[in-house]
């Protein structure tokens, strides 16, 4: 019971209520830093790690800290509080542990505080009263989730790059169509849960 | 005479939507329908204000290694502030809003203008620059929920305007057609400005 549970969080968290798509968490690094596929795997990557440690943090903050003491209504502060410390602590440590894993995350790495993806996720987590394996399951499934859509996304802006599209198109508005189509495609994902 | 530029800037010539392109979740999600789309880019504009205004009164105060956590708890607050407002005089709005008004928090366009403007300027010039940008946030905003409740419910803040021949294309009103109304909607401004450059 416990597992099907876990696993349909995952499934629609990845694919039908897919964090991008349909949700509009995360539009800025989404639209921002998808001209390569490269660079949105970095992305990625960054934000996978972040969005499940924060989500943890959170989940600890909420439930140990605000509710106990009747602070509900500083949730929000203290959420993006303990995300821009996570970041510049996860930048701290990777640049001393592994400086190439740095070079490539580096730039993305302050980014990833104004993602509302990371906020989202930690107040929906709360909202859907999760424990804290669900809570895990879902940030993991979210940032597959994110982490799919902004490399399909950016696979697809490589080859615009290269393909004739017209002059009042250019640049944001093909991408936005492109990303439309996209967001109809993972539309038909929704009988699945 | 400068403060007037300020404003205008804000509001067409530096657009937060149109032209900059910042704040994009907001514009995107709650954009479904023209109250909507006015609910968010006044509640955005209130905090944008109010954290202009204190910022750039701190700005002297701030040391300028830890100015963004200094900005995102100003910020916080003041979105803590509007969400409690809303929530006791707005009920059905916080309602349909939901997750996004703490996400407010994180919308690029208020530390952008933090960073960018704020901490450089003076309370007065700032706080015009709020009323400014906010402004041009809400009516981007305002556009773009009146298409997509347009094309996508046949109304326009609740008012149902053809008859019951109209078919509505409920895709603008799901995920999809918010991209597509925002695309279509800045190919026909470059359309505009392309124009407008062939005539001089």
């Amino acid at each position: 019971m416990e597992i099907k549970g876990l696993f349909v969080i995952l499934v629609s968290s990845i694919l039908v209520n897919n964090f991008v798509l349909s949700r509009f968490l995360g539009i800025c690094p989404f639209l921002g830093v998808s001209k390569q596929v490269e660079t949105a795997t970095g992305m990625g990557m960054a934000v996978t790690f972040v969005m499940t440690v924060a989500s943890i943090i959170t989940y600890m903050v909420q439930h140990y800290i605000l509710d106990p003491w009747g602070l509900g209504y500083l949730q929000t502060i203290a959420f993006i509080l303990v995300i821009a410390a996570l970041v510049q602590f996860v930048e701290m440590v990777i640049q001393k542990v592994s400086p190439t894993l740095y070079q490539a995350l580096g730039v993305y790495l302050p980014l990833i505080t104004t993602n509302c993806a990371v906020l989202g996720l930690a107040l929906l987590n709360i909202q859907f009263e999760y424990n804290l394996i669900q809570t895990i399951t879902h940030a993991i499934g979210a940032s597959i989730g994110f982490s799919l859509a902004i490399v399909l996304f950016a696979g697809i802006r490589e080859k615009l790059e290269i393909s004739d599209v017209p002059e009042l198109f250019k640049g944001f508005p093909i991408a936005l169509i492109t990303a439309s189509l996209m967001s109809i495609a993972f539309l038909g994902f929704a009988g699945l849960v | 005479m400068k403060l007037g530029k300020i404003l205008m800037a804000g509001i067409l010539f530096e657009n937060p939507i149109f032209i900059q392109m910042l704040g994009m979740c907001p514009t995107l999600a709650v954009t479904t329908s023209a109250v909507n789309g006015v609910g968010m880019g006044l509640a955005t504009t209130a905090v944008l204000i109010g954290s202009n205004i204190v910022i750039s009164m701190l700005k002297k105060v701030i040391p300028s290694k830890v100015r963004i956590p200094a900005f995102v708890v100003v910020i916080a607050t003041f979105v803590t502030v509007v969400g409690l407002l809303m929530k006791a005089f707005l009920p059905a709005l916080d309602e349909s809003l939901g997750l996004f008004i703490p996400l407010i928090v994180v919308n690029c366009v208020i530390l952008g203008r933090a960073e960018g403007f704020a901490s450089k300027n003076s309370v007065l010039a700032s706080a015009v620059d709020g009323i400014g940008m906010g402004l041009g946030f809400t009516m981007a905003l305002t556009i773009l929920g009146s298409v997509r409740e347009i094309l996508g419910a046949g109304a326009i803040f609740g008012k149902v305007l053809f008859g019951a021949s109209y078919q509505p294309a409920l895709i603008m009103i799901l995920p999809p057609g918010a991209f597509l109304a925002l695309g279509l909607l800045l190919a026909f401004l470059n359309f505009i400005q392309s124009r407008g450059a062939n005539q001089n």
